[in-house]
């Protein structure tokens, strides 16, 4: 990095000005994310049962229901950056574009519907 | 955007290397992660939502991966094996990424070593998890 003001290099900015914000979000959600999902290999494996009133109990108990928003936040933003990196190496041109937007919709719509989901049957009224 | 010339020689691609068990877990990390943010995370919200939706809903996922006697089927054990080996080699993978950001691990025999120890972890792990819902 030959250019900017000293204090610019030291921020790491370059000429997009993100610097290393992709590289090192990616890095975070990724500690993030081996907890999270080692949270969620345990409690489904631990699970007394899979029917639907076990498993809506479970996911109506805020021990449960507070990581799994938290696993969609990180785990989605996640694969929202990897992917990005898969569609930047093999799409060019218009079709990178369209791919891009089509992901943040993937994403923010699957995220969305998740996000719901976990808090209604979180506050659907039996208690915690 | 420039005109190609698709006649222009290209330079030497993956082809000309000898494959290697570092290729092998990093073209693994992205096929195992482009395959959970897709597929994973499409049946993960399905099951979410079905959780919200009611019990009907929720049969209506289940019906898809169990038989009628109440065990997974075919489908079942392909995507529950497949998503837990996945997410493990994934995991081993990324943890491996993680040491070598640090700039650890890039001498040839401990690189080898470690990415042969993903596959190992990952295999072992999936088999461990799977052991223990079968015993339940």
């Amino acid at each position: 990095m030959g250019s900017g003001t000293p204090v610019g290099r030291v921020r790491g900015l370059g000429s997009a000005k993100h610097g290393t914000q992709h590289w090192w979000q990616q890095r975070l959600t990724a500690g993030a994310n081996i907890f999270l999902m080692a949270w969620l290999m345990v409690a489904v494996a631990r699970m007394p049962a899979y029917d639907y009133a076990s498993v809506h109990l479970w996911l109506q108990s805020s021990w449960a229901a507070i990581p799994m928003a938290l696993l969609i936040l990180s785990v989605f933003y996640h694969f929202r950056l990897g992917l990005q990196v898969v569609i930047e190496d093999y799409m060019h041109g218009e079709s990178r574009v369209v791919t891009m937007i089509l992901l943040n919709l993937f994403t923010f719509t699957l995220g969305g519907i998740a996000l719901f989901a976990i808090l209604k049957v979180a506050f659907s009224g039996a208690p915690a | 955007m420039a005109s190609r010339n698709p006649a222009r020689p290209l330079s030497p691609h993956l082809q000309v290397y000898k494959w290697g068990p570092h290729m092998l877990v990093s073209i693994l990390h992205r096929a195992t992660g482009s395959g959970m943010a897709t597929v994973g995370s499409l049946l993960l919200v399905w099951w979410l939502a079905a959780i919200a939706s009611g019990d009907q809903a929720y049969a209506t996922f289940v019906d898809v991966f169990t038989t009628d006697a109440g065990g997974l089927n075919i489908l079942g054990y392909v995507i529950g094996i497949g998503l837990t080996w996945s997410l493990l080699q994934h995991m081993m993978t990324g943890i491996r990424h993680l040491v070598m950001d640090t700039g650890a691990g890039f001498e040839l025999k401990r690189n080898r070593m470690g990415a042969r120890a993903t596959i190992l972890a990952s295999t072992l792990l999936t088999v461990a998890f799977w052991l223990y819902m079968g015993m339940k």
